[in-house]
């Protein structure tokens, strides 16, 4: 064995190979590091291993699974019981809530058309599921199960009940990665509502925190504001809801202010989130799919008894929490 | 030669069960303090079978976690190199340390690793980890001398199986 090496010649000889050797994979570390942060020829090498990658993921998240599906045989009718109110109550409210916005999508889709419809885009929504897999608790990613395949482009939005969720950044065949939009390479242009002022919004890598930089100090913003996506750069939808401001304070210039956000939306690791896509409304009509389709796909909505005061009185309601 | 077969299996199923072990989810609160798997593993292994386990393999296992957990090509091949460097130069000494030594060493080791991402993460521009990042070698200490009597006895065992 190499330790038993008897004369000191024979061990310093091999001590110093064993150094070229570990300079010469430092070495080839660091250019893949280099090459991998630079150019995206390494990407493909990433494509194709994701063939042997997936089962591994499914593997790793196979044990929550199994505790998930326990859960559901083993929970108490009660708490089932009690979870099911909960969740017809919501469904109620969101569908109060959507009738109400599709009648505004519809009187805004006219008068974009009265407009000449140059700015016409639709949304198009996809549910996808996110994989319980933990890549690296200090980077906030989650894995998509869709990729390319289900038509996942690099670069979508993703939502949740909340509101924006973050924004997928890989797309592979089978599976996606997403970032968050508390990942500290996360950002987003929004807008605040009060005002219309137009900032940035940049994760922190903490879960509850968002961070607003370069405020001018005329601006309007008071803690307590929302903030919604702006839209502006199109690589967000605009108007969904990203987080509501907390503080304010001077940064350390004294020249602007900065201000934290907590985000609105309550990703976990775990659950459902809706792929947001934006296309230029004739490849969405070519689809057959736009606002309305989320619409669509609630029977539910029949029982709802009169809109209009229950309407607001459940956002208000609602939105106090 | 079948004795041979059964430690591979050893070998190469705890390698593999340390990276799912990786990428299995852990609770919201103490997602933070999971531990390296792969290189608590990859140590017990530089110490106790150094005829297998060394700076090549520690590259190659580098390179595939890294695609796996989606890192930066070459993060943890580097962190994983660097690991294997270290336990070979001073094998003979953390060998005969008691457990609880060893452990201590393992912890320094897994914190000097953490030095090692914390500057791979600066260097590419993600700025400095939080406070919570430095937790994880503490756990990783914790849980060297149970991680190190488990293999111990599945590699003995499977060795008085064969011979």
């Amino acid at each position: 064995m190499a330790y038993a090496g008897s004369t000191s010649t024979n061990r310093s000889s091999d001590h110093n190979a064993g150094i070229l050797r570990l300079l010469a994979y430092l070495a080839a570390a660091l250019l893949l590091m280099v090459v991998d942060h630079r150019g995206a020829w390494l990407k493909e090498a990433r494509r194709q291993a994701s063939a042997v990658v997936a089962p591994l993921y499914w593997v790793a998240s196979a044990p929550v699974r199994v505790l998930d599906g326990a859960r559901g045989q083993f929970a108490s009718h009660q708490q089932l019981a009690l979870e099911n109110a909960q969740l017809r109550e919501a469904l109620l409210l969101g569908n109060a809530r959507m009738h109400r916005l599709e009648a505004v999508a519809r009187e805004n889709e006219r008068l974009r058309e009265l407009l000449g419809g140059t700015r016409g885009y639709r949304l198009d929504v996809q549910l996808t599921g996110v994989i319980d897999i933990d890549l690296d608790p200090f980077r906030h990613r989650v894995v998509l199960d869709q990729g390319r395949r289900s038509g996942v482009v690099a670069g979508q939005a993703l939502i949740d009940a909340g509101g924006l969720a973050g924004q997928v950044s890989e797309v592979r065949p089978n599976h996606a990665v997403a970032l968050l939009v508390t990942d500290p390479d996360h950002a987003v242009p929004v807008q605040v509502v009060r005002s219309g002022l137009r900032l940035l919004a940049y994760g922190t890598g903490e879960r509850d925190r968002l961070s607003l930089r370069n405020i001018p100090l005329s601006g309007d913003v008071r803690p307590g504001d929302e903030l919604v996506t702006s839209g502006i750069g199109g690589g967000f939808p605009a108007g969904f809801p990203v987080g509501r401001i907390v503080e304010l304070r001077p940064d350390a210039t004294r020249l602007f202010l900065e201000a934290d956000a907590r985000p609105a939306t309550r990703v976990e690791r775990s659950g459902e989130l809706l792929l947001v896509g934006m296309h230029a409304a004739a490849a969405a009509d070519a689809a057959g799919v736009g606002p309305e389709s989320p619409g669509a796909v609630d029977p539910g909505a029949v029982p709802e008894p009169d809109p209009e005061p229950g309407t607001d009185e459940g956002a208000g309601t609602e939105d106090a929490p | 030669m079948s004795r041979n077969r059964s430690s591979h299996g050893l070998f190469w199923g705890s390698l593999l069960l340390a990276v799912l072990a990786g990428l299995a989810p852990f609770p919201e609160a103490v997602a933070v303090l999971k531990p390296w798997f792969l290189g608590l593993v990859m140590v017990y292994w530089l110490l106790e079978a150094p005829e297998r386990a060394g700076l090549g393999l520690a590259f190659a296992l580098g390179v595939a976690a890294d695609l796996i957990f989606g890192t930066l090509f070459g993060e943890q091949a580097l962190r994983l190199v660097m690991l294997a460097f270290i336990v070979q130069r001073f094998r003979p000494r953390l060998r005969f340390f008691p457990l609880w030594q060893q452990a201590f060493a393992v912890g320094a080791l897994l914190l000097n690793d953490r030095v090692i991402a914390a500057a791979v993460r600066l260097l590419v521009g993600d700025g400095l980890p939080p406070a919570t990042f430095w937790l994880s070698p503490l756990v990783g200490m914790l849980l060297w001398p149970w991680l190190f009597l488990l293999l111990d006895q599945l590699r003995l065992k499977g060795r008085e199986r064969e011979g």
